[in-house]
């Protein structure tokens, strides 16, 4: 370090140390100014649901179904592919490790919790954002870019509630449905390797998942969901709506955004656990 | 000719704008009249777009105001705004038509969601408006099937669907070939004959700025140099002003050649 010093001279490293120090204020006032953003997106997006038809700003069901349409209906089949998967690899794994006790029957209880509190809300998020998160931010980067998004401005359409609302309700009501969704094509493909594999009855399976599993259970993986899907609209479109530059800008966005996604659901989904297990 | 009166419609008043630290605007005051073409001419970096979106309300001011029918875009409600946006439109220098929809579709969208009509009503305003640009059959296409001149057609046709008293155009020539311009130019001086609006054109092309313009304020660097009819600028004894219509370079002791040369280290030929 001294030689270091010696070498590059003080006044060098104090100007590095200075110029490092601007960037990292810089780097936190820009994380400030995108969640105060995300905070106003928000309030604004509750704004008009709740009073945007009396200000003549309604927000059209029409939006909201074809939003619906592209995050839920679209991502079925990915959806049920990989949450089987998912279900088979738990089932799988568990019955490996548990044979090591001589207990593989207690394999239900492994994969009924772990799917309907961790890997179906997880999977789906991360699938969400890949999909439509990386979409929504790409579309309202260009349209920042082609100036549609100021067109719009000056048309009277406010922004917000035209781009934002409709995909924040359809996501609150896609990602928790696809929650379900996920969860139930897993349980179901577990139960059939289990049946397949210990000679379990499939219906049996199910007794028992349902016995094991409580409504607070269901409510736990629900809960983070709505949290991933609210993240995940808001994530993007803060992302999307601060381009700069042309095609490369867009491209630059749709990749922090599913950076920023995926990583806000994995630290979500801790908080969220660590808050639920205090109880 | 004009039908314009001497009310104003716009006022800009001491209008100073910054992006980021760097002035772009500096002290800009300014009246648009009712009915009237008002050109904004400058060279590239003069301010002009910047002047246009603060007339707009897509930028907030650093200081002084501007006013549009009356209200202060800096101190107006959100109600209020969204009322003054509806007697505005604009046609952006790119046409800013939404790619996913048709050309239709973008005509009747202010429509759709500003007012309470059925959809046959609106298709056929939509229509009106397209034959009024010249683009009657075209409301199936996609926006990338227009060639430069018709998106620009159809991004005034979306301008107009609500009637508004302003008409906002930004560079609506540019990167446009003379005929097509010439076409574009015929087009607003229709436009303000068929829709009494006031029509607020931003261009840096000279030829298009004398054709239409009832009157022209010319931008350098940020400053107004003048406001005046055409005539009046075309003859103006303000040098940058004879400058900018003699394209000639403002600081005539700059020799290009010597220029390049000392970027890229190679002699000029």
């Amino acid at each position: 370090m001294a030689e270091r010093v010696a070498a590059a001279g003080p006044e060098r490293v104090l100007a590095d140390g200075r110029a490092w120090l601007e960037r990292l204020g810089r780097s936190v006032v820009g994380g400030l100014e995108e969640l105060g953003l995300a905070g106003w997106l928000l309030a604004q997006s509750v704004f008009f649901l709740g009073a945007g038809r009396a200000r003549r700003q309604p927000v059209r069901l029409a939006a909201i179904v074809a939003e619906m349409k592209q995050i839920g209906i679209a991502a079925l089949p990915i959806s049920t592919l990989l949450s089987a998967t998912i279900g088979l690899m738990l089932a799988l794994q568990g019955i490996d490790t548990l044979e090591t006790f001589g207990a593989q029957a207690q394999v239900v209880i492994g994969v009924a919790f772990s799917v309907t509190r961790e890997f179906a809300p997880l999977i789906t998020g991360i699938l969400v954002a890949g999909r439509s998160g990386s979409s929504l931010a790409a579309r309202i980067a260009t349209m920042t870019i082609n100036q549609e998004v100021d067109a719009l401005r000056v048309m009277g359409v406010d922004p917000v509630r035209f781009l934002v609302v409709p995909s924040l309700v359809a996501a609150l009501v896609m990602v928790p449905a696809l929650t379900l969704w996920s969860a139930l094509v897993a349980q179901l493909a577990a139960g059939l390797w289990v049946q397949s594999a210990l000679g379990i009855d499939l219906s049996v399976y199910v007794q028992q998942t349902f016995e094991i599993l409580a409504v607070s259970d269901l409510l736990h993986g629900l809960g983070k969901s709505v949290i991933f899907a609210v993240s995940i609209v808001l994530i993007a479109v803060v992302n999307g709506s601060s381009v700069r530059g042309g095609a490369e800008g867009v491209g630059r966005r749709t990749t922090r955004t599913v950076v920023h996604c995926i990583s806000a659901i994995l630290i979500t989904d801790m908080l969220f656990v660590w808050v639920a297990t205090r109880g | 000719m004009s039908q314009q009166s001497h009310e104003h419609v716009i006022d800009v008043c001491e209008l100073v704008a910054h992006y980021g630290p760097r002035p772009i605007l500096h002290g800009v005051s300014l009246g648009v009249r009712d009915g009237e073409i008002f050109v904004i001419m400058g060279g590239s970096g003069s301010g002009k777009s910047t002047l246009l979106r603060h007339m707009m309300g897509l930028e907030v001011p650093s200081a002084g105001s501007v006013r549009v029918l009356g209200k202060d875009l800096t101190t107006m409600t959100r109600e209020e705004s969204f009322e003054l946006r509806r007697k505005m439109g604009v046609a952006f220098q790119s046409g800013a038509l939404f790619s996913s929809m048709t050309v239709g579709e973008n005509i009747m969208l202010p429509l759709e969601e500003l007012a309470e009509l059925d959809r046959t009503t609106m298709e056929i305003m939509m229509r009106m408006k397209l034959e009024l640009v010249g683009l009657a059959g075209f409301e199936d296409l996609m926006p990338a099937e227009l060639s430069g001149g018709m998106a620009k057609r159809a991004a005034m046709a979306r301008a107009i669907i609500m009637d508004p008293k302003i008409l906002f155009c930004d560079e609506p020539s540019a990167g446009l070939d003379p005929a097509v311009s010439s076409a574009l130019d015929d087009l607003i001086l229709k436009l303000r004959q068929a829709l009494h609006m006031t029509i607020v054109v931003v261009t840096h092309e000279l030829e298009s700025a004398f054709k239409i313009a009832d009157r022209i304020a010319v931008l350098d660097d940020g400053r107004l140099l003048a406001v005046d009819v055409p005539d009046a600028i075309r003859h103006s004894p303000i040098e940058p002003i004879q400058n900018l219509i003699h394209r000639r370079p403002e600081d005539p002791t700059v020799d290009p050649n010597a220029y390049l040369e000392r970027l890229t280290g190679e002699a000029q030929p």
